[in-house]
């Protein structure tokens, strides 16, 4: 089989990547809960998916993958069912050890806008809204973001914090309440996206092959720096879009 | 129901919503209602395009990823037609729950630093023990929750398979509670499982036998949800925009006299299909 893959499989095979064995981790539908599943079957069979419609550890059907978070489809071969705040509450106590999302606006600090363009009350364009993202973003102990990769989605400062990150870096996530958590991670289809220790900034840990440095500062709306070291990701592999594309042959999410 | 009364609707986006008692709102012409819900689907639409809500409560609004942001909903919340009031999902959650409770707020840790704070007025309050900041998640009372459950007996105890979502702490901080339920079951068949009773009868004041009563949204272990039509629905949307679904209200909704006359339009074949493909998603693996 070719190795070549469209955007839409080399992110989802680069968030599967990020996914590791004997952890919990709280999938939204599309490409996180994609890459949850191919990360379940490749490498990580003891993972525990988390999705919010109330469902723990469910085992997604090759062809019938969810297209809402609480349909049968999403609890299939689940372990339980606690209910839609149940579930969250895992999160709030500490269980989930990853929080697995993508974003429609994320700005240099890693905060999401689901909710608006332009004003709340009068917007512009009205977003589908957080869902459970922004508890999500609030709750689990590590948050790993899976984006597309565009200069318009890339913005120094989103216009509404949907989903809060470490909002102004700083420490400001840490005052406002949320005890811990945060985005360590932004997986694009460009490169793998860090933080700052410091100032909590984003910056780039390592480019995806055929890509540069200058393509990911490119496509970005505010300045990026470097992580110490730069890596470049290793493509994906033969097994690893096989299975990817038996997830979803109607290519539902995989375009 | 009463013109401006504040409803809450069971089941999460479309799984187990209360289809039938949504048509006979939209039947009755209700006005002025706000619709709580933590996911809305097509039935926040319906409203919408009916005239019959002003502000819709939720985490998140439209049909779901392939069928792409709700144009419905962005017409309607663009125009400031309708104010859509965004909560997160486990913040919703909770103000169901301090309901439930009969609290006036429950301290949480979500939502905090986030803009969602302002939208819906939520506050903050300081740990009596330790100091730190709290989100105080405000309990919410509907006047009206409508379900739709599995099965319930004369008395009106209800049990639910398969994902409770939100519906047992609805039907406890609601004032009024109608439910709709796929069967009616004895006296005796409530007794012989009663840990399986979410909702206990003196809640509801009103039952309804209504088998596929969340059709084409999807039952538990009872039918999957029609996603073929749904595509045709947000297709007729994508060519005519929202009077499309006033079309669609017509035809499903005004015209059809009875909710077996609104299932004949779907058909026995497609009831089927849905059908077996939920016991196919549910058998035990």
């Amino acid at each position: 089989m070719s190795t070549l893959c469209n955007a839409a499989e080399l992110l989802a095979v680069m968030a599967s990547r990020q996914l590791r064995d004997d952890t919990t981790v709280f999938a939204g539908v599309g490409v996180p809960l994609l890459a949850a599943a191919l990360a379940k079957q490749r490498h990580a069979p003891r993972l525990t998916l988390v999705i919010e419609g109330g469902i723990i550890g469910p085992e997604i059907a090759p062809g019938r993958l969810p297209i809402s978070t609480n349909e049968m489809r999403a609890g299939r071969r689940a372990q339980m069912l606690p209910g839609i705040t149940d579930a969250f509450l895992f999160a709030q106590r500490g269980f989930v050890d990853v929080g697995f999302m993508g974003g429609a606006q994320i700005d240099q600090y890693g905060n999401i806008n689901t909710t608006a363009i332009g004003d709340y009350w009068k917007p512009k364009v009205r977003l589908p809204g957080t869902g459970g993202a922004n508890d999500i973003a609030s709750l689990c102990r590590e948050v790993i973001i899976v984006t597309a990769h565009e200069k318009r989605r890339f913005v120094p400062r989103v216009e509404f914090v949907t989903s809060p990150a470490w909002l102004r870096g700083d420490g400001s996530r840490r005052a406002a309440g949320l005890l811990f958590g945060g985005v360590s991670r932004v997986v694009t289809t460009l490169g793998l996206l860090g933080f700052d220790p410091e100032t909590k900034r984003m910056l780039i840990e390592a480019v995806h092959a055929g890509e540069t440095v200058e393509t990911i500062r490119a496509n970005t709306g505010f300045e990026l720096g470097l992580a110490p070291t730069l890596e470049t990701t290793a493509p994906p592999a033969a097994d690893e879009l096989e299975m990817l594309r038996a997830l979803d042959p109607e290519r539902r999410f995989l375009g | 129901m009463k013109d401006g009364d504040y409803v809450a609707v069971g089941g999460c986006l479309f799984s187990r919503t209360p289809l039938a008692l949504v048509r006979e709102l939209l039947r009755q012409r209700r006005r002025g209602l706000t619709l709580a819900r933590n996911l809305t689907c097509t039935e926040g639409e319906f409203l919408m395009v009916a005239g019959a809500v002003e502000r819709i409560v939720t985490a998140w609004m439209s049909i779901g990823l392939p069928w792409g942001v709700s144009k419905v909903m962005r017409h309607y919340v663009e125009s400031g037609r309708v104010a859509l009031e965004e909560w997160s999902h486990l913040a919703l959650g909770l103000r169901f729950r301090a309901g439930a409770m009969g609290v006036p707020f429950l301290p949480a840790l979500t939502m905090l630093g986030s803009d969602l704070m302002t939208v819906g007025g939520m506050k903050t309050l300081q740990d009596p023990y330790t100091g730190e900041t709290l989100a105080a998640v405000p309990a919410l009372f509907p006047d009206v929750a409508v379900l739709h459950v599995h099965r319930a007996d004369m008395f009106g105890n209800c049990q639910i398979d398969g994902y409770p979502h939100m519906d047992a702490d609805i039907a406890r901080a609601a004032t009024t509670v109608l439910v709709t339920t796929e069967e009616i079951v004895t006296d005796d068949a409530t007794r012989r499982h009663p840990d399986r009773t979410v909702i206990p009868g003196f809640l509801v004041d009103a039952l309804v036998h209504v088998p596929f009563g969340a059709f084409p949204h999807e039952c538990y272990g009872l039918y999957e949800a029609d996603f073929d039509h749904f595509g045709e629905y947000t297709a007729a949307i994508d060519a005519a925009g929202p009077t499309a679904v006033a079309d669609y209200l017509e035809r499903y909704a005004y015209g059809p006299p009875t909710f077996a006359d609104y299932l004949d339009l779907f058909g026995g074949e497609r009831l089927a299909r849905q059908t077996r493909r939920a016991r196919e998603l549910t058998a035990s693996a």
